[in-house]
């Protein structure tokens, strides 16, 4: 990679949580990922970033309650 | 709901479609597939109303619809995902009317990190308090951040973080640009990471804290 195509710390936090989501194009993407394996500081925050989702998706699931698993019961029932 | 909102996405899944099916294989299908995802269901509806009932509600309404469409289902491998967009579209669908909220909400400042207040010289001389943070952080913490949001942010959060959906896909059920998803999303973010820190100031979970003024940039 040539010094032009480099990105510096401060547009890969710009860009870090778009990275993330996995919406940049691929040539961006790349450019990304081969800072973070040079940058031990935007490795750290890419690597808190993902733990801190990791713990939110833990909140997507929750045991339903007893009254909602007998209306779904119903529900099912009738199709 | 927008009906393409219901096709089955031909992105996810084996290539290969599934064979014709009678209707009571259909009702086994589809019960069997709505006991496993029950948890997920609720779980999500959850943290997008915030509200037993409600969220009851809408789980209940999403497999009312998604029986009804089913036969539109290309793909049943896509199942997972397209009742997921589903909920996601009917809660969207209530949440268009609330649209003071939304803009004042937008006009929130953005830009707090949580990394950034944590990766302090002096806090690092103690080891890893990036780590040691997520380890210490209760669900009962981000359940609480998570729930602070405004529905607008906090529905696209839900949305990208917990679902998985593109900002392309939410954009679509919000009917709003892609634009205005990652401003939410920027924002909604920022306002998470403020209330998990100064959760985190108030429990004692981080040492030699900046004080409460400097935590609002």
């Amino acid at each position: 990679m040539t010094e032009q195509e480099r990105i510096h710390c401060d547009e890969v936090v710009a860009s870090l949580l778009e990275y993330l989501d996995g919406e940049l194009d691929d040539a961006r993407r790349a450019r990304i990922e081969d800072h973070l394996a040079e940058c031990r500081g935007c490795f750290s925050r890419a690597e808190f970033e993902r733990a801190l989702r990791r713990r939110l998706q833990a909140l997507a699931t929750e045991p339903p309650p007893d009254s909602l698993k007998r209306r779904l019961k119903a529900i099912l029932d009738e199709f | 709901m927008e009906q393409g909102s219901l096709r089955s996405s031909r992105q996810c899944g084996r290539s290969g479609r599934e064979p014709p099916v009678c209707a009571t294989d259909n009702r086994t299908f589809f019960a069997l597939r709505i006991e496993e995802l029950a948890d997920r269901l609720y779980g999500v509806a959850l943290r997008f109303t915030r509200n037993r009932a409600a969220a009851e509600d809408l789980v209940s309404e999403t497999v009312v619809k998604a029986w009804a469409h089913l036969p539109q289902l290309e793909d049943r491998t896509c199942f997972e995902k397209w009742i997921f967009r589903i909920l996601a579209n009917t809660f969207f669908s209530q949440c268009r009317h609330r649209r003071e909220e939304t803009l004042a909400a937008e006009e929130d400042e953005d830009g707090f990190s949580l990394f950034d207040r944590l990766h302090q010289p002096f806090l690092l001389w103690w080891g890893n308090p990036e780590q040691e943070l997520i380890n210490k952080l209760l669900c009962e913490d981000l359940d609480r951040a998570l729930g602070a949001l405004p529905d607008c942010y906090r529905a696209v959060v839900v949305s990208v973080d917990l679902l998985g959906h593109s900002y392309a896909e939410v954009a679509g059920m919000l009917g709003v640009p892609v634009g205005t998803v990652r401003s939410r999303l920027n924002r909604a973010r920022s306002q998470l990471q403020r209330a998990l820190w100064q959760q985190a100031q108030a429990a004692g979970l981080v040492r030699g804290s900046l004080d409460e003024g400097d935590a609002h940039d």
